[in-house]
């Protein structure tokens, strides 16, 4: 229960319980004191501030053809006859763009646009969500629909249909249509929480006292439900990530401007596998399932805080 | 058989139509949305190989005509929709004469054994393991191992593709590098054949398994937690029944429901994991199908692909969902449970 709400529940209603709330709890024992939550929120932090870093310090050109020599290895490692150096840390593909270039550029590039469709997605369905949960009747009918069928699409298919047709979606278009595919779960799950807290006495008491229903909704139930929006945050970035990946990884989207799934669809179409150039597909690999990882944690942890059950489940 | 109502049923199979012809409208859009046009610029670049043609601007209004490119939208739209009811999608434009359903029915199988078998070696070792995950008895050691599965959820199918490839088919060369069978095997239902299709199958099939099987044990365990404090449960411990008699039949078969939704709902993400698996293996199914069409252009193969696999994944989902009130008894289906 927020400060807000708990002043005016003790202004209005003298509850025995009321005095609980000013009991202050040191950080250890918050429940946001959550192990995989921390985890995965620092190790992120680490990951993103290395990319800031790196974007000021390394020369970016050399994610440019023909800036680097080609196929060298990760620095002291042999392969074919050259050695890696300093100059090109984590090596050079065979088009010459230098790899620690190519993640520098990428990796902020794959999740910002995951992150953008997560937040367009979890704005469309906490408002879908909150409108069926609370409005119910006619309304409720026509988002359950909406999810039902959005659903059990895979998303990725629909999206290559689409840009099969358009090859040249920019950032923000991009975003909007990996976004059609991440509303859904934020929709069910605020759905289902405003419908069992609806009935709760303090948001029965806001009604009572003549709170319009957008009050009840933002000022009431929204507070309670901020573990289930940042961890619903985290699965639709990792989702929206995935697919944009993926598409990439097939060989669409904007195939010229350095990401990870492109760099991925690079490697495998030079055949880096078979060439035994693991550091150009792998990297690109470890840094994607960091960000996976974390993400999953955050998300994981998220749910532990909002739900005392699993903590020690 | 009482728990699946009729409205039920014609809400769930009116979800499953509109679906699929919201889908097979969205290719149609997409396929006008396409600049250029698509029988002038083949006859183009025949001519464009070939040297001049002669009337050629009379060729390319016959054939509009044949294909009737000429009529209203509405027309055409109509048209398009009794075809691919029929799964006439045309013709493949890199293949030109070969129809796209024949390349589709090729792919079909190779797609639909990796599915199948995934999803079955999934949902039965994933709910043994989360089973023994969740079991009082099991040794601390074993239970020790539960973090771990929590870093297999996140390694999406496509990159857990590209390391066991480099690994068991690179390095140690194990399994094959890529394809569904050898050149020196009969296709046919013969053993060195069918060895065969395993052994270039195992490393497809584990890279789905590996994100879908975290899944699956999580959530088995997590079903197990909740069931454990259930009174039959104490009912049947205070019994003195076998212990494990009471996992299995008291515990697992009731945890075992949820489980099939979650199949349900993970079965969207799995195809669209395989479309990505199968195009890093070079595996003969769907998703190399896509792949290729992406590679040369090929629209009418990437939309109708996309489109089977979308009614595919539909009917599967459509089929575990009436599945299940024949399995549960206690869900009616008309507003919460009996």
């Amino acid at each position: 229960m927020t400060a807000a709400t708990s002043n005016r529940l003790s202004s209005t209603l003298p509850s025995p319980a009321s005095g609980y709330q000013d009991v202050k709890l040191s950080f250890k024992h918050s429940p946001w004191y959550n192990g995989k939550l921390l985890a995965g929120a620092s190790v992120l932090g680490l990951l993103v501030l290395g990319l800031l870093v790196g974007h000021s310090v390394w020369d970016q050109e050399l994610a440019y053809v023909g800036s680097s020599p080609l196929n060298l290895p990760p620095v002291g490692l042999e392969y074919k006859g050259q050695v890696g150096t300093w100059a090109h840390p984590l090596g050079t593909e065979n088009a010459g763009r230098d790899m620690l270039a190519l993640i520098i550029i990428g990796a902020p590039r794959s999740l910002l646009i995951g992150f953008t469709a997560a937040i367009i997605g979890l704005v469309v369905g906490v408002l879908l969500g909150f409108s069926a949960g609370y409005l119910g009747g006619r309304v409720d009918d026509v988002v359950r629909l909406a999810t039902d069928i959005t659903m059990n699409i895979p998303g990725l298919l629909v999206l290559i249909i689409i840009q099969s047709a358009l090859p040249r979606a920019g950032f923000f278009t991009m975003a909007l249509l990996l976004s059609l595919f991440s509303w859904q779960g934020a929709t069910r799950v605020f759905r289902a929480q405003v419908l069992s807290m609806k009935q709760s006495g303090y948001v029965l008491m806001a009604r009572l006292s003549g709170s319009s229903p957008f009050d009840i909704m933002f000022k009431e139930i929204m507070p309670n439900l901020m573990p289930y929006l940042v961890s619903n945050l985290t699965f639709g970035t990792s989702y929206s990530i995935l697919t944009m990946v993926g598409m990439e990884v097939l060989g669409l989207g904007a195939q010229r401007i350095p990401s990870l799934g492109v760099t991925l669809n690079n490697a495998i179409s030079a055949s880096a596998i078979l060439r035994g150039m693991w550091w150009w597909w792998a990297l690109p690999t470890a840094v994607l399932i960091m960000i996976f990882m974390c993400l999953l944690l955050i998300a994981v942890g998220m749910d532990e805080v909002a739900n005392p059950r699993l903590r020690d489940a | 058989m009482g728990g699946l109502t009729i409205r039920y049923l014609m809400r769930r199979i009116g979800i499953y139509l509109f679906t699929v012809f919201a889908s097979a409208t969205l290719v149609f859009l997409i396929a006008r949305a396409t600049p250029g046009d698509p029988v002038e610029s083949r006859w183009r670049q025949i001519e464009m190989d070939q040297g001049q043609i002669p009337e050629i601007e009379a060729i390319i209004a016959r054939y509009k005509t044949r294909f009737g490119l000429d009529d209203p939208l509405s027309v055409q739209y109509v048209k398009y929709l009794g075809n691919t009811a029929r799964f006439d999608f045309g013709y493949s434009f890199s293949q030109f004469p070969t129809p796209v359903w024949r390349l589709i029915r090729r792919a079909l199988p190779w797609s639909l054994g990796l599915s199948v078998t995934t999803l079955l070696i999934s949902f039965f070792v994933g709910n043994t393991v989360g089973a023994i995950f969740a079991w009082e008895r099991t040794p601390r050691f074993i239970k020790s191992i539960i973090p771990s599965t929590l870093i297999f959820t996140s390694v999406p199918s496509v990159l857990a593709a590209l390391f066991l490839l480099y690994v068991f088919a690179m390095l140690l060369r194990w399994f094959p590098l890529a394809g569904a069978y050898s050149r020196d095997v009969q296709p046919g239902w013969n053993w060195p054949f069918i060895l065969d299709v395993i052994k270039y199958g195992t490393l497809p099939v584990l890279s789905i398994l590996i994100v879908n099987v975290g899944w699956t044990v999580l959530g088995m365990r997590a079903m197990l937690v909740t069931i454990a404090g259930e009174d039959y449960v104490r009912l049947a411990e205070a019994k003195g029944l076998n212990p494990f008699y009471t996992l299995y039949r008291y515990k697992v078969r009731n945890a075992l429901l949820p489980q099939l939704t979650g199949l349900a709902l993970s079965l969207s993400g799995l195809i669209a994991g395989q479309v990505l698996v199968e195009t890093i293996f070079a595996y003969p199914g769907m998703g190399l199908l896509i792949f290729q069409g992406i590679r040369s252009q090929d629209y009418p193969v990437i939309q109708a692909t996309s489109y089977m696999l979308i009614l595919l994944t539909a009917t599967s989902v459509l089929l575990i969902d009436l599945l299940y009130p024949l399995i549960d008894p206690r869900i009616t289906h008309d507003g919460g449970q009996a």
